[in-house]
């Protein structure tokens, strides 16, 4: 729909495409990271009995601010011994990776970067390159420290990614599609039709979806955590162990990319896990603009709820980096190959016999 | 509880001419002093004994005596003649509460002692300090390296007596 | 063909976020397997010793604040009963009660840095910052008595620098129960937390018969079990006249002396300390605390060996007396320097992220491990 209003606008595909495409980084991310940062440390100063920033603009709003100006200053450093071509494109890969995951993430009804039928495929997919981009990294600073780091993070995001694939799995099951926006689409109405409820399903088979769910839903925010390497599995820069992991080495914008890519996955994660589960863009309530007969009104509201959403599940993550410690690499494998990936295994063949019946 | 004096006596029966000496009168503390090359056989001794069990070494302590005669050579370098390095051993039984402190005293020229760390795995790095600091020699010593000062530092031994700052450390100027 | 596979040595430090000041660990790696640990240390050398014999005796003490910079009053508490036994002089009753206060204090002080950096190098940084904010409290008891925040100087030989401020026996008491409830915020958010308890227990098993052979003492020592507390078996100053426990590790989360032993003992420790210091206050005699100081200090010839309960361990100064006004020679035990040479012997076979709870459990400083 936006799509639409800017073919008209501009009268071109090209530059509706370009201009859409690039709409939600400087609408949503670039804002989103300035915020978050500066919730981070305020959330995490509050936690701790201190104030956290305090000195530019009124309690500090300003600080991220600073901070980007100061970051865009910095000289930017390039290790002698480095694999100059792969040390420049890793960072620019970590971002691609988790910014192309929000295309396909419906931010309200009429706004949707690419409505494809393979969306939920398509974001697992393209979160892969971030892999690569860390490996990247990781490898080419020449640093025993990144290189462990990196090798850590690989091992990790590749073994996450297999329950919260099988949580998918579990949910196409039900709702029939990948393609995000019928998923939101399909929890519309009030909060008892989101997926953690049963979906839009109705009687006894609603009931008994409805523990199945919740685990599902558990399984895919522990392991939506560890892909984006928060806390308490932020392993792979660990600083207490690898000094900053794979991104040791860099400095200036280079690392404000992976900085910036750290919270556009932070987000991009809560998101998928609102429009799985939560009903995506759907308001709890029903909409004003319903009730209004206002009906441009709607895909703002939408656009509200979704936030608020997302935004939710970041300060849960915010909420657990500042409470726990961090686990250990055995550990954290034995978590995923141990418990998640079994129990995601059981859910969703329960969730199937449930779904034949 | 043994006197330093009565294991004094019960040592020198077991080991005779390797205990050299009773030192007493010194205020505070009484020691006895052991041949340098004979302190592992009296300290597995000690150690292995049901009636010592001095199984803890508190503190292991390198000392230059600073005694020796000035000599001064034809080249108008000076030179400590008959001078001594000594090491004070405290030792502790935790299971019967006694202490003892052993001595060893070794000539200034070539200090040269038999390693207490096999008994002890505490003073592996007690005696690569005292070697750090004044050059005495562990033999049998499993990892001699210097453990404070650089591994590099050539210009000896900073805790004896008439250790003198180097003009130069790696190009460095040492003496600010 | 079989794949050639190599060994990897990684250095740890100096400059690393949890080495705990500049200490350098030579690890030697299969993957992320330990094969074995080499500290190279001595980056903070500061020749403590050498400027030792050039000083007079009270002058030594601004320096031996500087040795364990986390817990500079029991050093000098452990410093001045060495002197005092060389010379041979009793102090009054109220020094040595300040000298407990002001010594258990400095125990809570760094026991709660040893918890919350413990913390912090397992990835929790919440617990260091409220292990901060208490032992802030602690420092202005401090700053009031001696205006002095972390190198005090105020253990004189004899006696001490001042008396107690008016107002410190009145705050210290407020600190007793403000405190009490903190060390139980500290258990529930950190040392019975799940994550917490499966990255220390069972990791960086310290036997007793192993810890005694390397002389490991304190804190470290009493986590494998063994009740050994020099406060309780070789009594200075007047702590045989105060009622307290010495807590033992004892296996509670996996085997006795792991890690989490090693903390948790801390945890009860303070606890101890703070009845110590309740006690303290209440019998807390009136006197002169400056009237047993010497005009000049200079001990006959003689050596002694003097050692104290340090918050890491057994603090002991062997001092030799030439008896002229500068000592022959001052020779420290450290026990953080004792407490590291076991790090080989704890780390082989665990993984990377286990040397830093190693290290952290056996709670180093560096300033007294290089002196």
């Amino acid at each position: 729909m936006i799509y639409d209003f800017l073919l008209k606008l501009t009268g071109s595909e090209i530059a509706a495409g370009f201009i859409q495409s690039l709409l939600p980084l400087f609408v949503f991310i670039l804002p989103f990271a300035l915020i978050a940062v500066l919730l981070e440390r305020k959330v995490s100063a509050h936690m701790q009995d201190r104030l956290g920033p305090m000195r530019v603009g009124y309690h500090g709003i300003f600080q991220t601010v600073a901070d980007i100006l100061k970051l865009m200053q910095k000289e930017d450093i390039v290790t002698d011994n480095s694999d100059k071509a792969l040390f420049n494109i890793a960072p620019v890969l970590v971002f691609t990776g988790s910014y192309a995951a929000f295309a396909a993430i419906p931010f309200s009804g009429a706004f949707i970067g690419s409505n494809i039928d393979l969306g939920l495929f398509f974001i697992v997919a393209v979160s892969g390159l971030v892999v690569a981009g860390i490996l990247m990294a990781g490898w080419a600073s020449n640093n025993k420290y990144t290189l462990l780091g990196a090798m850590r993070s690989a091992a990790q995001v590749i073994s996450y990614e297999i329950p919260t694939i099988l949580v998918i799995i579990t949910i196409v099951m039900i709702t029939g599609t990948l393609n995000l926006y019928t998923l939101s689409e399909l929890q519309t109405g009030h909060f008892w039709n989101w997926m953690i409820f049963g979906g839009p399903s109705t009687g006894l088979i609603k009931v008994a979806f409805i523990p199945f769910m919740i685990i599902g839903f558990v399984i895919i925010y522990i392991s939506t955590l560890a892909e984006v390497n928060r806390t308490p599995f932020d392993i792979p820069e660990a600083e207490s162990e690898l000094v900053s992991g794979y991104h040791t080495e860099y400095s200036g914008m280079k690392f404000a990319m992976f900085f910036l890519a750290e919270y556009a996955n932070m987000f991009a994660v809560s998101a998928i896990v609102a429009a799985v589960f939560f009903g995506g863009y759907q308001s709890p309530f029903g909409y004003l603009g319903n009730s209004l007969g206002i009906s441009w009104f709607i895909p703002i509201e939408q656009f509200f709820w979704f936030t608020f959403k997302g935004i939710f599940f970041v300060l849960v993550q915010m909420w657990l980096r500042w409470t726990l410690p961090r686990l250990r690499v055995d550990q954290l494998m034995a978590l995923c190959w141990k418990y998640l990936i079994p129990i995601a295994f059981v859910n969703l063949l329960i969730v199937g016999l449930i779904t034949v019946f | 509880m043994k006197t330093t004096e009565e294991i004094f006596n019960l040592l020198k029966e077991k080991f005779g001419e390797s205990i050299i000496e009773f030192k007493t009168g010194v205020p505070v503390e009484d020691f006895i002093v052991v041949n340098p090359f004979e302190i592992d056989k009296v300290c597995t001794f000690l150690r292995d004994t049901d009636s010592y069990q001095f199984n803890n070494l508190m503190n292991l302590s390198g000392v230059d005596d600073a005694n020796g005669k000035k000599i001064t050579g034809e080249q108008g370098e000076v030179k400590l003649e008959g001078r001594t390095f000594s090491l004070f051993y405290h030792l502790e039984s935790m299971s019967l509460k006694q202490k003892v402190t052993l001595a060893v005293r070794m000539p200034g020229e070539n200090p040269e002692v038999s390693s207490v760390s096999e008994i002890w795995r505490s003073a592996d790095w007690h005696e690569r300090e005292a070697f750090d600091m004044f050059g005495i020699k562990f033999l049998n010593h499993p990892d001699l390296r210097r453990i404070l000062m650089p591994y590099d530092w050539e210009a000896g031994y900073p805790l004896r007596k008439d250790y003198k700052n180097p003009e130069f450390y790696q190009g460095m100027k040492v003496p600010y | 063909m079989p794949v050639k596979t190599e060994e990897m040595i990684l250095n740890m430090g100096p400059q690393h976020p949890s080495t705990h000041g500049v200490l350098r660990l030579e690890l030697l790696l299969e993957g992320e397997i330990i094969k074995g640990v080499k500290p190279h240390i001595g980056y903070l050398h500061r020749c403590f010793e050498k400027h030792a014999e050039a000083m007079t005796y009270p002058q030594v003490i601004p320096y031996v604040d500087r040795l364990d910079y986390l817990s500079s009053m029991y050093n000098e508490f452990g410093y001045v009963t060495a002197v005092e036994k060389l010379l041979g002089i009793e102090v009054p009753q109220r020094v040595e009660y300040i000298r407990v206060i002001m010594g258990e204090l400095q125990r809570i002080a760094s026991h709660l840095v040893a918890i919350g950096t413990y913390g912090a190098d397992l990835g929790a940084f919440t617990p260091f910052l409220f292990a901060f904010r208490d032992r802030e409290k602690i420092l202005s008891l401090f700053e009031i008595t001696c205006g002095a925040r972390l190198l005090y100087n105020y253990i004189w030989i004899g006696g001490l620098s001042h008396d107690l401020h008016p107002d410190f026996v009145r705050l210290a008491r407020e600190f007793i129960p403000y405190f009490r409830p903190k060390i139980k915020e500290m258990n529930d958010l950190l040392s019975y937390n799940k994550i917490f308890v499966e990255r220390t227990a069972n990791v960086g098993i310290l036997p007793p018969e192993t810890a005694i052979n390397f002389g490991v003492s304190g804190p470290n020592l009493r986590g494998s079990g063994l009740k050994w507390d020099l406060r309780r078996n070789d009594p200075y100053s007047v702590y045989d006249k105060f009622d307290f426990n010495i807590p033992v590790g004892e296996g509670r989360m996996g085997t006795v002396g792991d890690c989490w032993d090693r903390y948790f003992v801390r945890i009860l420790e303070m606890e101890e300390s703070l009845k110590i210091i309740e006690q303290a206050l209440d019998q807390l005699p009136e006197g002169d605390v400056t009237s047993a100081i010497p005009k000049r200090v200079k001990p006959p010839i003689g050596q002694v060996y003097a050692r104290v309960e340090n918050p890491r361990g057994e603090l002991g100064y062997f001092i030799i007396s030439d008896g002229s006004v500068n000592p022959f020679r001052v020779k420290v035990r450290a026990p953080s320097f004792i407490s590291l040479s076991v790090m080989d012997e704890l780390c082989r076979g665990h993984m990377i992220a286990d040397v830093i709870a190693i290290l952290g459990s056996i709670d180093i400083v560096l300033g007294e491990i290089d002196r």
